[in-house]
């Protein structure tokens, strides 16, 4: 093999996340809810609901901050920058290809749904989350950052169908709106991070106004549905520890 | 906004057409390749061949999925060939390979649609 052949192979192999056929989640903290374990990846052709490109971003003077600097910022401290009363659990390694994170985000209703991501690519100016199945939508959000004259833009930009019709209902009833508050609320966070106070500007297109009816089955796997049950069931499960280790005891 | 470093060259073999595609994919891509699609006209079969592939970042990935949307939506089939092992595990990973079938070589994704070649 050549050297650059070598350099590019190596380059690959670095950056993306290697072939898994179910995610597998570790080490993570014991109120982390893990409903991801035994999933499979899904991007946006295998989602739903109508599908949509979104782009959130902001512009930080480029003497302050770097493309480079932020994303390695963004990486170290990804779930700081998130809004309250969501949270992200990292992987202990971080933000590096093929890693698993949990989420528990809060929905309306003081809901909160359990699901995850996987780190599906990552580099020095970039890197992409792919959800797995259950999660609200189907497809992968990259977070970058780019040279623009003196300017460094940081954004977020989803690729995405809601996962069934359950969350497709959701998009229409004020989800894409939560949404767009959320990846707002995000970057105008990583902006002050670097003392920058602005807003974010948000650029969205329907890719693919087609429904894939065929996907409704998708609605089995719910996160909705899933978390709703593990929530009816922590009583039972604290009762069952408990007998636990009075057997033990 | 970053310059694109990849280059699209279509042609035409019968029903489908075939774009060779060089260079590096990556979200900065679009517009060329948005253009080398509409080159492609109104094949019935758009044949991605990747041989000359050199890297390809998840932007790319992006890209091929709004690519497959338009081809859908006019009704053509989308196939890619020439992907090294490295790139047909991310098709694989991001199941891409359930909607764009993938063949070895040029000559066996255009069999495969019946074209030319």
């Amino acid at each position: 093999m050549s050297e650059l052949n070598e350099e590019r192979a190596a380059r690959d192999a670095t950056n993306w996340a290697k072939t898994v056929s179910r995610l597998d989640v570790t080490d993570m903290p014991d109120e982390a809810v893990d409903l991801v374990t035994g999933k499979r990846l899904v991007g946006p052709i295998q989602g739903f609901g109508q599908m949509w490109q979104k782009t959130y971003q902001v512009e930080l003077p480029r003497d302050q901050v770097a493309p480079q600097e932020l994303i390695l910022t963004w990486k170290q401290n990804f779930p700081e920058f998130w809004p309250e009363g969501n949270r992200f659990y990292a992987p202990l390694t971080g933000i590096a290809p093929g890693e698993v994170a949990l989420i528990n985000a809060r929905m309306p209703g003081k809901m909160t749904l359990s699901t995850g991501v996987m780190v599906l690519y990552a580099d020095d100016e970039s890197f992409t989350l792919m959800t797995p199945q259950g999660h609200m939508f189907a497809g992968w959000i990259t977070f970058s950052a780019t040279e623009r004259d003196d300017l460094t833009v940081a954004q977020a930009q989803v690729l995405m169908r809601a996962s069934d019709p359950i969350f497709e209902l959701a998009l229409g009833l004020g989800g894409h709106r939560q949404e767009d508050l959320f990846w707002n609320t995000t970057l105008e966070r990583l902006a002050r991070h670097f003392g920058v106070e602005t807003e974010a500007d948000t650029t969205v297109i329907c890719v693919d106004k087609k429904r894939q009816w065929s996907r409704w089955t998708n609605v089995f796997q719910s996160t909705a549905i899933w978390s709703t049950i593990y929530t009816l069931g922590t009583p039972f499960r604290a009762v069952r520890g408990w007998a636990r280790r009075g057997s033990t005891g | 906004m970053t310059e694109a470093t990849a280059t699209f060259e279509v042609q035409r073999h019968g029903i489908a057409s075939v774009v060779d595609i060089k260079g590096d994919v990556t979200a900065a891509s679009e517009d060329v390749l948005m253009a080398a699609y509409q080159d492609a006209g109104d094949s019935r079969a758009i044949v991605l061949n990747f041989a000359g592939l050199d890297y390809m970042n998840s932007g790319g990935i992006g890209l091929l999925v709004t690519l497959l949307v338009r081809a859908n939506r006019r009704s053509q089939q989308l196939l890619a060939c020439g992907l090294s092992d490295h790139y047909r595990q991310i098709f694989e990973l991001t199941r891409l390979d359930e909607a764009v079938s993938i063949h070895d070589t040029e000559a066996a994704a255009l069999n495969a649609v019946g074209a030319d070649h």
